[in-house]
C-alpha cells in the first residue's frame, strides 16, 4: 500500500503522473513529498510509487 | 532626503507592512494587499485538496513577495521539509519560521527555530524566524544566519498588543537584524507604537482578517506604520521625570 496525503491506496506501484492526472492535480502549483524527500518537477513523469511510500502533496494556502 | 527603504535578503521595500492572508476570502486578498500597500504577503503550506480549484496565488499581485510560512511545523526537522516543499511551489527562497509544540499559546520553540533557521540559512533561504522575544535566542538567530528576527507582541491571534513591549526594546537596541513585530498586533496604534520604538516592520493579520471592514483596516495599518516610522525617524521628544516645561514662552504679560 501506499499514503498519500494519509489516504491508504491499496497498490504495489504507482505512477505518479497517474494518480496526478486521475485526481486532476496542476503540477505547476503543487510540491511534492516522497519519504520526507521533495520530489523535484522534471522527475513527476518518470516517478514510480512503491508499496510502503509516503507522499504529501501540498499547495499553498492563507496564512499568517 | 534619501529614500527610507527596507531591506531583506537582497529586496529593497518600501513598504513596512507584511501582510498575513490567513482567515480571510481569496476575493478580499486583492484589496487588502492593494489598501495595505503591502509588498510582502505570508502564506502557509498545507496537503492540497483538489476540491479546491481556487488558487490563492490567482488573487496576489505580481509584484508582492511571497513569504511562506512553516506552521505546522512541530520540531526544526518539520519546518525544514516545509520551507523546501514552499520553495518548491515556488514561492522564492524566502521563509518564515514558525515551530510550535503548545497547542494553546501557540508559542514558538526558540531552541527548535534556532536550529531550523541554521539549516535552512545554509541552503540559501531568506530566513526569517518567528520568535519569543528572548536576547539569547535573538542572537543565536543571528549567529545562524537570521536575516531579520520576529519577536510575538503578544499571543497569535490574541489581538492583545505589545504585551512583550519592554523585551521587543531590547532586541531592537541589541540586535543588528530588523526586528519585525509579529502576531498580536491589535490596533493601528500598537503598530503605530511598536514602529516608534524602533521596529523596522509589522507583520499583521488576524486584526485585519477580524476587523468589519477589512480592505479599510489594511489601510488603516497602513497609515499607523508610516507615522510610527516617520516619528521614529525624526526622534520623540523627551519625557520629563517631573514637573512641567511650558510650551510658551515665559515672558510675563497681563501683569507686573
Amino acid at each position: 500500500m501506499i499514503k498519500i496525503n494519509g489516504e491508504i491506496i491499496d497498490k504495489d506501484t504507482l505512477k505518479l503522473t497517474d494518480y496526478l492526472a486521475e485526481n486532476n492535480y496542476k503540477s505547476t502549483r503543487i510540491a511534492i513529498e516522497c519519504n520526507e524527500e521533495i520530489v523535484p518537477k522534471s522527475m513527476y513523469e518518470s516517478f514510480i510509487l512503491h508499496s510502503g511510500d509516503v507522499v504529501e502533496i501540498v499547495s499553498l494556502v492563507g496564512g499568517g | 532626503m534619501s529614500k527610507d527603504t527596507f531591506c531583506l535578503g537582497g529586496k529593497e521595500f518600501t513598504s513596512r507592512f507584511i501582510l498575513g492572508s490567513g482567515k480571510y476570502s481569496l476575493d478580499l486578498i486583492k484589496a487588502a494587499v492593494e489598501n495595505a500597500g503591502a509588498e510582502i504577503i505570508t502564506l502557509a503550506v498545507r496537503r492540497t485538496n483538489t476540491k479546491d480549484t481556487e488558487n490563492i496565488l490567482d488573487y496576489i499581485p505580481d509584484n508582492v513577495t511571497l513569504l511562506p510560512n512553516t506552521s505546522g511545523a512541530r520540531d526544526a526537522k518539520e519546518a525544514v521539509r516545509i520551507a523546501r516543499m514552499s520553495r518548491e511551489l515556488g514561492c522564492g527562497n524566502f521563509v518564515k519560521i514558525e515551530i510550535m509544540r503548545d497547542s494553546k499559546y501557540l508559542l514558538p520553540d526558540n531552541e527548535e527555530t534556532i536550529k531550523a533557521t541554521e539549516i535552512l540559512a545554509n541552503e540559501g533561504f531568506v530566513v526569517l524566524p518567528y520568535m519569543y522575544p528572548d536576547l539569547y535566542a535573538a542572537r543565536a538567530l543571528q549567529e545562524a544566519g537570521a536575516q531579520a528576527v520576529m519577536p510575538l507582541a503578544s499571543p497569535i491571534g490574541s489581538n492583545k498588543g505589545l504585551a512583550t513591549k519592554e523585551f521587543i526594546q531590547i532586541l531592537i537596541d541589541e540586535i543588528d537584524l530588523p526586528i519585525i513585530v509579529d502576531a498580536g498586533i491589535g490596533k493601528p496604534s500598537q503598530a503605530c507604537e511598536a514602529m516608534e520604538m524602533g521596529a523596522a516592520a509589522i507583520m499583521c493579520n488576524t486584526a485585519i482578517a477580524t476587523a468589519r471592514d477589512i480592505p479599510s483596516m489594511a489601510g488603516a495599518f497602513k497609515d499607523a506604520i508610516e507615522a510610527g516610522r516617520k516619528a521614529h525617524l525624526a526622534g520623540l521628544g523627551r519625557v520629563l521625570e517631573r514637573g512641567a516645561s511650558a510650551s510658551d514662552p515665559l515672558t510675563g504679560f497681563l501683569r507686573d
